[in-house]
């Protein structure tokens, strides 16, 4: 299989609710499909791992054919090399999680099986639990089975539907630390439905927005946040960009760690992660302040020189979205209208960026 | 006490068993799982021997067993002998009146499996039958138990379709049920009263054992 090309779909169905979205999730990465609920991105994974029918459905994965309803092509789900995390998880409540795990590996000789079954379980880190039922399992604990049990299949790709909806807050963090630490070492595609714009922001490298059964935007989470254009997020959400930065170096006397995201340097309290790795930060715009002079005797750590690209009308009357350019990075800053007036903020104009390091959220 | 007849009524339940577990399980499944207009109809004439009087079932049957009907005279023309007041007419008519003894658990067990976990047997690379044999039927197995244990109580327990259907032939159609009325016809009411006893020991046990596996299923979930 060519692990350059990821997965190409194309649905469309008239009943119960009409559905027309066509999508790419590229190799080795997280594609999030990000909606309220009723938009349809369920039934889409569904689609994909060919759970559900579509009157026109087109669907390719690495140059393989899964579905084609014009040249008749409709490959069952079973031969679908795909994993699937239900919301529920979806365990067998009769089976143990070895033989959860042995179910799915129909598709390897058996010899090769009982390593393979160790080699998940020691993955997902459940090898004390492997003869239990899912009944005697936390709710972590059944989510971790679910995965091993979906990457059990060798799947092509990974579909995990509303995989944190059941966890409580702080199981939910550490899940999601779980799932990059898989995916970056697995180098798996995987496709992540949610409502939840945190999984989008701290997991997923493309974005997929569903309402309604249609699309209504797509492309990198770096560039729809940094462009706030996540069409059903800015109203509820204050808007912020989510960029990819790598850590560049530890200060470890100051205890900060010098973190990179293209062209923008940041300090933040120190992270445990090794110089190189990849750091997802999230930036609001209510936590950028502009200055037109560098200021002294502040607690700051980063002031960028940024340039405004410019200024949007804001959800509340008196305030101002500001579109910023640190070098080819962007980034949003909320201000007041009153302030763009003082700074006499214009698009060209070059402005001193002020973020305070511990407003800065790095999931790594 | 009438061996002879127990030991029909025995032969009868085992058959009626082996042969409509797997027919039921099939109807069941697709009253579970099917999507299709007029379930409410079919679910409907499969319960209908609950609460039809067994004579009302039994005249039917006979009816439409004889030998001017279609079914007997088809069954007549293959095997040379009449469908009624035989054995077989009998465990036809025991497979009917049954049905819903039969579908009825076995449909409650499958319709509890959730429709994700039969979409994750699929997506785990099971074929529709390897997630039947490896998903479904170990999930529905106590709804199957049960349907086995009432539909064997019920089949020596069935009087009215019987007589009406099989008469009462000493080792063809005389079934124990049958066998206590004609002792009590024959004011033998000790030979009545051991073989009603066999039945009642049997049904208590029937239900024991329902019981318990209902409590076992609750228990796994």
């Amino acid at each position: 299989m060519n692990p350059g090309t990821g997965l190409q779909v194309r649905l469309r169905r008239a009943v119960p609710f009409a559905l027309d979205v066509e999508l790419e999730a590229p190799a080795g990465s997280i594609t999030a499909l990000f909606g309220p609920s009723g938009s349809g991105k369920s039934t889409v994974l569904r689609a994909i791992a060919g759970l559900q029918s579509m009157d026109v459905a087109r669907i390719t994965c690495g140059g393989a054919t899964w579905a084609d309803t014009a040249a008749g092509v409709a490959i069952p789900p079973h031969r679908r090399p795909v994993g699937f995390v239900f919301q529920d998880y979806a365990l067998f409540p009769h089976l143990t999680v070895r033989e959860q795990l042995a179910l799915s590996l129909g598709h390897r000789p058996a010899a090769e099986r009982p390593a393979r079954i160790d080699s998940l379980l020691q993955l997902v880190q459940l090898q004390e639990l492997v003869d239990r039922r899912p009944a005697a399992l936390s709710g972590g604990q059944q989510q971790r089975a679910a995965l091993a049990r979906a990457l059990a299949r060798d799947p092509a790709v990974l579909l995990l539907d509303e995989p944190f909806a059941a966890v409580d807050w702080a199981l939910r963090e550490s899940l999601r630390r779980e799932l990059v630490r898989l995916q970056r070492a697995l180098s798996l595609t995987v496709v992540l439905v949610t409502h939840d714009f945190e999984d989008v922001a701290k997991l997923a490298s493309h974005l997929v927005v569903l309402e309604g059964g249609a699309v209504t935007a797509s492309g990198s989470v770096e560039t729809l946040t940094g462009r706030n254009a996540v069409p059903g997020v800015s109203g509820w959400r204050e808007p912020a960009v989510a960029l990819d930065a790598r850590v560049e170096a530890h200060e470890s006397e100051r205890q900060l760690t010098v973190i990179a995201a293209g062209d923008l340097r940041l300090e933040v309290p120190a992270i445990a992660a090794p110089v190189g790795a990849p750091v997802r930060i999230q930036l609001a715009a209510g936590d950028v302040i502009l200055a037109s002079r560098r200021p002294e005797g502040l607690s700051l750590h980063n002031v960028v020189e940024a340039e405004v690209l410019a200024i949007e009308p804001a959800a509340h009357a008196a305030l101002r979205l500001v579109h910023l350019r640190v070098g080819a990075t962007r980034v949003l800053s909320l201000v007041t209208a009153d302030a763009e007036r003082k700074l006499d903020l214009a698009p060209g104009k070059p402005v001193l960026a002020l973020v305070k390091a511990v407003s800065i959220e790095a999931f790594a | 006490m009438d061996w002879t007849a127990l030991g029909l009524s025995l032969r009868l339940g085992l058959v009626t068993v082996a042969l409509l577990l797997p027919l039921s399980f099939l109807l069941a499944r697709w009253l579970a799982f099917g999507r299709f207009h007029g379930r409410g109809f079919v679910e409907a004439l499969v319960a209908l021997p609950l609460i039809l009087p067994p004579t009302v079932v039994g005249f039917y049957l006979l009816v439409a067993f004889g030998r001017g009907s279609p079914v007997g005279a088809a069954f007549e023309a293959l095997f040379g002998q009449p469908l009624v007041f035989s054995f077989e007419g009998l465990v036809l008519a025991s497979l009917l009146v049954n049905l819903p003894f039969a579908v009825q658990p076995m449909q409650n067990a499958l319709a509890a499996i959730p429709q994700n976990v039969r979409d994750a047997a699929r997506c785990c690379g099971l074929s529709p039958l390897q997630a039947i044999r490896k998903v479904e039927l170990p999930l529905a197995l106590p709804g199957i138990a049960t349907a086995a244990v009432l539909t064997f109580a019920h089949t020596l327990g069935e009087f009215g379709v019987v007589l009406m259907v099989g008469g009462s032939i000493p080792g063809e159609t005389r079934t124990i049920s049958i066998a206590i009325y004609d002792r009590v016809q024959a004011f033998d009411e000790p030979a009545a009263g051991a073989m009603a006893l066999v039945l009642l020991v049997t049904a208590v046990a029937a239900l024991a054992i329902t019981n318990t596996l209902a409590r076992r299923a609750g228990k796994r979930d």
